[in-house]
């Protein structure tokens, strides 16, 4: 069941596009990570689904409701904010109990003295209570809900921000970079307890993250912007095996995917190295194209085998693996290949190497950065003699 | 030698800050001491500090019965009160509406603000009597209060103490299901005491002490303020009575003082924080 649909999201601040026409749908349920650069749009759109800032086109249905025109408030979403934004002045039993309060009593049961002679604020009281009571047992923060927050860590205020948010039971549930105030440790710890808690609670969530660790470990389904377009929007592997632009496949992935340019000819072959990969040519011409694949699909050969000739530039130790920097011999564009500890053993900076590649991972792009269909139909070793 | 260096730099220092203090003091440790000296003595030609002849019973009890000390007490307190209420009541949700809402008379509101904190009372107090003239309200509360009603400064002092305010805090608020006006009572004003007590200083102190309006608008004594009815006090009771005359002001300056004595820290931090912000 679509519980949040976004059609054709559209904003613009002074002249700067911020969102080109976002549409997307979210399931029941469903763990959405919003990943891009900085400045990609991730946040305005989040902003925008909460009710906090306006598009200027398209729609937002929550649960088949169109909410577009309804203010923050009425929308029954939750946020939780990379600052976390705890009302300072109150405690944390306080800070969960305000969504409630809000909702639940009326303006003339809220006044401080008067509220309390009123009939059914006693009882309606004690249910909020009660209800911040089980919240903070489930995230294990009973102990911390006399506090404020300047008396707080970073990982106890994410917890009781997080509190605050799940208490009123929201439809859709957002999440604004939400581990990115918090120190290494706590971060991976804090991943797999937010992931938990989602499940549990089975409420859809968009989740906004720079970090693509975060969202390739979290996400059901990961949402790739770049430059306010929506780049694409598929589940953890596919995005990473299967990257739809060159954009999404440049972002996601540690060390990044290799990128070398070349030309297609006009039957649609490109040649690279000792690597032939079938493409199709749409102008029938001589088109420059783009090669990609990512460093782990790369091998570095000792020998003189392979299908390209590099030269060993920088090695990266990294315990469990070695990043191995080379310069093709041919063009001069770098490659990077994640290479085991005891194959880089036997190398140098400076040393002649082969490179090979995985031929079925190699991806080819077009021009625009768009994906294009390729298929690998032969791949040969280059002799040293003939690359000259 | 460090030490004895230091200590002479600290020496010199105080001695510097002693001598200031003591020139700012001067008026008043003579107002105290004019205020227990008989009349003969005042008048005088040999000058001493310490009277001769303790006369402080004698020129209090004049002080306290020949105006109405507490009529001016309770009109000061009244203006004040008054004055500060408004001017808070007014100008934080004016300020919470410039540092953290988007609307088109934003710019133009902080060069109404910014022009505002340029003109002094003295230029609109001619217009401002004609006015409360013609509408009939000179010798009243209203005319005492209402050209302070909004104060730029306040504005001013607000919204830079609002604009740090994070804009996270406003829109979990608003998710939260509060309305701007619930925002600015539920959140914003708890958390702008420190500003708020500034603003009370400044305020409290500039009213209180405040001869120029007072003395266009209030001609009946019954809506005398302080520092008016000690006006009064010269002029029509006292005659020459300096004695009596310091006696009163030193009753009239005594709760500012007080409150000064009371809340020292308070003070410094509330000019401090002003200075740094605005």
């Amino acid at each position: 069941m679509t519980v949040l649909s976004l059609r054709g999201i559209a904003k613009s601040y002074g002249g700067n596009t911020i969102l080109k026409s976002i549409t997307f749908e979210a399931e029941a349920g469903e763990f959405i990570a919003l990943v891009g650069p900085s400045g990609c749009g991730k946040s305005t759109l989040l902003r925008i689904v909460a009710g906090l800032d306006h598009a200027d086109h398209g729609d937002i249905a929550i649960a088949g409701r169109d909410v577009s025109r309804v203010p923050a408030a009425d929308r029954n979403i939750a946020m939780v904010f990379q600052s976390y934004a705890l009302y300072p002045h109150l405690t944390a039993g306080q800070n969960i109990a305000v969504p409630l309060a809000m909702r639940r009593l009326t303006a003339m049961q809220r006044l401080p003295l008067l509220g309390s002679l009123l009939p059914g604020q006693r009882q309606i009281c004690a249910d909020i209570q009660r209800q911040v009571d089980e919240m903070a047992s489930s995230l294990k923060i009973d102990h911390l809900l006399g506090r404020k927050p300047g008396q707080m860590s970073g990982g106890q205020r994410q917890r009781v921000a997080l509190a605050r948010a799940m208490v009123r039971r929201p439809s859709v549930f957002l999440m604004d970079e939400p581990l990115s105030n918090l120190d290494a440790n706590l971060r991976v710890h804090a991943r797999g307890e937010i992931v938990d808690l989602h499940r549990r609670a089975g409420v859809p969530t968009l989740y906004v993250t720079h970090d693509q660790s975060e969202a390739l470990s979290m996400a059901d389904r990961v949402a790739v912007m770049i430059g306010g377009n929506l780049l694409q929007l598929a589940d953890p592997r596919e995005i990473y095996d299967n990257p739809a632009h060159i954009e999404v496949a440049r972002f996601l992935g540690q060390p990044k995917i290799n990128v070398l340019e070349t030309r297609m000819d006009a039957s649609g072959v490109v040649r690279f190295g000792g690597l032939v990969l079938a493409g199709e040519n749409r102008s029938a011409a001589e088109t420059p194209v783009m090669v990609g694949v990512r460093p782990e699909f790369v091998r570095v050969r000792a020998d003189n085998g392979g299908m390209l000739r590099a030269r060993v530039e920088r090695m990266e130790f990294l315990g469990s693996e070695v990043i191995v920097h080379t310069r093709l011999d041919a063009i001069g564009g770098a490659v990077t290949i994640k290479s085991t500890p005891s194959e880089a053993a036997s190398l140098s900076t400076g040393m002649p190497v082969g490179v090979d590649v995985t031929p079925e991972r190699v991806m080819l792009f077009g021009r625009d950065g768009e994906r294009l269909a390729a298929k690998p139909i032969g791949m040969m070793t280059v002799l040293e003699t003939a690359n000259g | 030698m460090i030490t004895t260096s230091l200590s002479m730099g600290r020496v010199a220092r105080l001695t510097v800050l002693s001598l200031g203090a003591l020139i700012f003091l001067a008026p008043y440790i003579f107002m105290i001491s004019t205020a227990g000296k008989a009349q003969s003595e005042i008048f005088s030609s040999s000058l001493s500090l310490i009277p001769q002849q303790w006369s402080y019973i004698e020129n209090f009890s004049k002080a306290l019965s020949r105006v109405s000390m507490s009529t001016l007490f309770i009109n000061g307190v009244i203006v004040c009160a008054l004055i500060f209420v408004v001017q808070v009541v007014v100008a934080i949700p004016c300020a919470y509406a410039m540092a953290k809402l988007r609307f088109q008379a934003a710019r133009t509101m902080m060069l109404l603000v910014m022009i505002g904190l340029l003109v002094p009372i003295h230029a609109t107090a001619l217009p401002l009597y004609v006015a409360f003239d013609r509408l009939s309200v000179l010798n009243s509360y209203l005319a005492l209060v209402a050209p302070f009603s909004i104060s730029v400064f306040a504005i001013f002092l607000f919204l830079q103490f609002f604009r740090a305010i994070p804009d996270d805090l406003i829109q979990a608020a608003r998710l939260d299901g509060m309305s701007e006006a619930g925002i600015v009572v539920r959140v914003v004003v708890p958390n702008a005491w420190p500003a708020i007590t500034a603003f009370a200083i400044f305020s409290v102190v500039a009213h209180w002490n405040d001869l120029f309006w007072p003395l266009i608008v209030v001609t009946n004594q019954d809506y005398a303020t302080p520092p008016l009815g000690l006006l009064y006090f010269r002029a029509a009771e006292a005659g020459d009575d300096y004695g009596a005359l310091m006696a009163a002001t030193l009753i009239i300056t005594l709760p500012l003082v007080t409150a000064f004595l009371l809340a020292q820290k308070r003070f410094v931090e509330g000019i401090t924080m002003t200075g740094l912000k605005g």
